[in-house]
């Protein structure tokens, strides 16, 4: 009998260790990533790298284009998306009905953007936003000279957009039921039409959980490549982009690119790594933001 | 942040109320109020459809792009009995088919071929097309194309036409005749055609003069890298989740939640420069396989990508299952393991195969990672120390390099079709089946 109970315990500590040992070795993982990472970058980040453009064939210099693409990438993305975003999340709260069929339709609608994979978003950048929009705008504005028709980083952006789109919508959804419905119902009480209520106490009141989804789509549109390999993204391109039609430098495809497809991988290492960690250390502060506002919204929903 | 909101309103709406003979400006007032409330109420509802219409639209577009590949046969078909048809009728249909593209057509006429170039590079260039079927303007318009070939964007929308725009095709093949239509730029066609039979074999070698697009390589590959990825990441994903939200006392669960959260938040492509970098030389040292670049490789990084989500899913089911379960199963003398194995384990299941089924949908999807860290050949054998090519990588890697509108462009659209399928009805059935299943169980039924 005792010796049932005592095997019983060696079993139950047994698993009980490995389900500690699991959550333990996840945060080594990462805990490593960061390590090799900052070990390898932090030679090479200085000022004059994040400053200057790259020099001879990419092997010296900067990565400033890259950073500028990708800033101008994820500024577009989010005016596309945020208001967008923003507005289906605000339906879904205000207006539906919990259990409509319509609402029911949409969530289904946002959580299958959220899983589609990321390179199909650059399929249909390609097939949707290059061949059909900006062929037809060519064609109808232009007369036909190639402008629109091709990558560049409007399309790039929009792509992005559609993309983090669910994660805007996530974000402020979950920030707009944290808003009591006391205060809801006293609006209206005054007299305040629904909309009025919507705009001037939901929206106020949601500002945090816009921001925090704002943040959390730069960061993934900052570090997502597959949707943008061929909608506008450029392996190397001598000035920055001044137009919306232009091609653009990108942290994350500038990573890739230069790990896989340049002629000297060794020689442009610690390139690669500082670059690499630029876009960790760009990411990471974003999440890192996303998640103490999102703690703090969490915590004053509960109080 | 929300001081005294109603401010303009209240002034507004007492002055309505006190001054009783304003009825009438009140009502309008009140009116014109409610316009902006229905307008703001259409416009939200139009917006928050919009999700709906993206999905709708990725499902047109990306199998528009790949339909060509199916097309090729029915129009085979349309053609021959076309020709056969237009043999009494020719004269008589020529009339109708150049109302179509009036505008060009005067000038290919009219000018010699030098002067027509320019206009043929851009979309123009898609017009002509057409007319390589059935008329002498063949020679004007073989010098465009090879030059626009140089240009690279011209010469996709040249096949674009070809193949989307099937009915003038149909159109133009009336007035050819046997010959022309013989000669005539028939090569897509068949090609896809022949890609089509190609699809089943076992090479995926689109770039050769024998193109090859057998999918089963990459099927495999894929189905190899997630399955190594799933058997890494699901147990590790899913005992921590239990550990958070079962074991941990409130404070370590705030720290490793985040944590966990945090490795959601780097990018796939570092993971997969991490990958190509680190990963693969260390595991190669440790099991001392051949290639340094294999599905194994590919699977473990992968299975850090795919970690948060299974873990962040699994948490939410595990710490949904309803308190008293817990409560009654200490009660009735049971440890702590016992009941997390046994009682709150079991009672989440549908939730944690919703976890999984969403992990398997993220890892099978994956692009970076799987370019960087696979190795990328198109290998067959299930040696999981092996190169392969999945699915997605194989889009990203060749989409590049592919000339718009040809065969092997569509065969990559062809590829987005199916990844995008397999996703949304994984996601399909996490969704509808499982939480039905789950709300089933917990309320007891």
């Amino acid at each position: 009998m005792i010796t049932t109970t005592k095997r019983r315990d060696i079993k139950g500590a047994f698993l009980e260790g490995a389900t500690l040992t699991s959550a333990l070795l996840i945060i080594a993982i990462i805990v490593i990533i960061l390590f090799v990472i900052i070990k390898g970058g932090k030679g090479t980040l200085n000022w004059d790298f994040i400053t200057k453009f790259p020099e001879n064939g990419m092997t010296e210099g900067g990565i400033f284009p890259a950073i500028y693409g990708t800033a101008l990438l994820v500024i577009i993305m989010s005016i596309a998306a945020v208001p967008f975003g923003t507005i289906t999340a605000i339906y879904l709260t205000e207006y539906a009905k919990e259990n409509s069929l319509i609402a029911k339709t949409i969530r289904f609608a946002i959580r299958t953007l959220a899983v589609v994979p990321s390179i199909i978003f650059g399929l249909f950048g390609l097939g949707f936003f290059i061949q059909f929009v900006g062929v037809g705008m060519d064609k109808a504005f232009l007369g036909g000279a190639l402008k629109w028709g091709q990558p560049n980083i409007l399309w790039a952006s929009l792509t992005m957009a559609l993309l983090t789109l669910p994660v805007v919508i996530v974000s402020v959804e979950e920030a707009l039921r944290t808003i009591p419905r006391d205060l809801r119902e006293a609006s209206l009480a005054l007299g305040a039409t629904k909309w009025q209520t919507i705009r001037k106490v939901v929206i106020p009141g949601s500002f945090s959980g816009i921001m925090t989804g704002t943040i959390l789509a730069v960061s993934r549109g900052a570090g997502e490549v597959a949707p943008i390999l061929f909608t506008g993204a450029a392996y190397y391109i001598a000035q920055l982009p001044h137009s919306l039609s232009d091609q653009f430098m990108v942290l994350g495809y500038h990573v890739y690119i230069m790990s896989t497809q340049s002629a000297n991988v060794d020689k442009t290492l610690p390139i690669q790594f500082a670059t690499t960690l630029v876009l960790l250390i760009l990411t990471f502060s974003l999440n890192l933001t996303a998640i103490i506002i999102r703690y703090r919204i969490r915590r004053k929903a509960v109080r | 942040m929300i001081k005294n909101p109603f401010k303009k309103y209240t002034t507004g709406n007492s002055s309505g109320i006190n001054g009783t003979r304003n009825d009438q400006k009140h009502a309008i007032n009140r009116k014109r109020f409610r316009l902006s409330d229905f307008l703001a109420e259409r416009v939200i509802k139009g917006v928050a459809f919009m999700s709906i219409t993206i999905i709708i639209l990725i499902f047109v577009f990306v199998f528009r792009e790949a339909f060509p590949i199916f097309h090729s046969q029915k129009k085979e078909a349309v053609k021959t009995t076309e020709v056969t048809k237009n043999e009494q009728a020719s004269g008589e249909l020529k009339p109708e088919s150049y109302g179509s593209t009036e505008e060009l057509k005067p000038e290919t006429y009219g000018t010699p071929a030098e002067e027509l170039k320019p206009e043929s590079y851009g979309p123009p260039v898609e017009e002509l097309k057409p007319e390589t079927y059935g008329e002498p303007v063949e020679e004007l318009n073989k010098p465009a194309s090879s030059e626009s070939n140089t240009t690279t964007e011209a010469k996709p929308e040249q096949y674009g036409v070809d193949t989307s725009k099937d009915s003038t095709v149909a159109n133009y093949t009336n007035e050819s005749t046997e010959e022309t239509v013989a000669e005539a730029p028939k090569t897509p066609v068949d090609e896809n055609r022949q890609a089509l039979k190609t699809l089943n074999s076992q090479t995926w070698q689109p770039v050769s003069d024998d193109p090859r697009y057998g999918l089963w390589p990459l099927i495999i590959g894929t189905l190899k890298v997630t399955l190594i990825s799933i058997l890494f990441a699901a147990p590790l994903a899913i005992l921590a989740a239990l550990y958070t939200s079962v074991f941990a006392n409130k404070k370590i669960r705030e720290f490793i939640k985040p944590a966990i959260e945090l490795l959601a938040g780097i990018p796939s492509v570092v993971i997969g420069f991490f990958a190509l970098m680190i990963l693969a030389s260390f595991l190669q040292n440790l099991f001392g396989y051949d290639t340094r670049l294999n599905s194994f490789v590919g699977g473990i990084a992968m299975a850090l990508a795919a970690i948060p989500i299974i873990y962040t899913i699994a948490e939410d089911a595990l710490t949904s299952v309803p308190k008293t379960y817990y409560e009654a199963s200490l009660a009735l003398g049971a440890s702590k393991w016992q009941t997390a194995f046994f009682v709150i384990l079991p009672a989440a299941t549908p939730g944690i195969f919703a976890a999984i089924l969403l992990g398997i949908g993220r890892v099978f999807g994956e692009t970076m990672i799987a370019l960087m860290a696979t190795g990328n050949a198109a290998m067959m054998g299930i040696n999981p120390f092996e190169s392969v090519r999945t699915l997605s990588a194989t889009i990203g890697a060749e989409m590049a390099e592919v000339v718009f509108g040809d065969t092997h462009y569509s065969v990559l659209f062809l590829i987005g079709a199916l990844l995008f399928v397999f996703t949304f009805s994984l996601n399909a059935i996490a969704e509808f089946y499982v939480k039905g299943k789950l709300m089933k169980r917990i309320q007891g039924k």
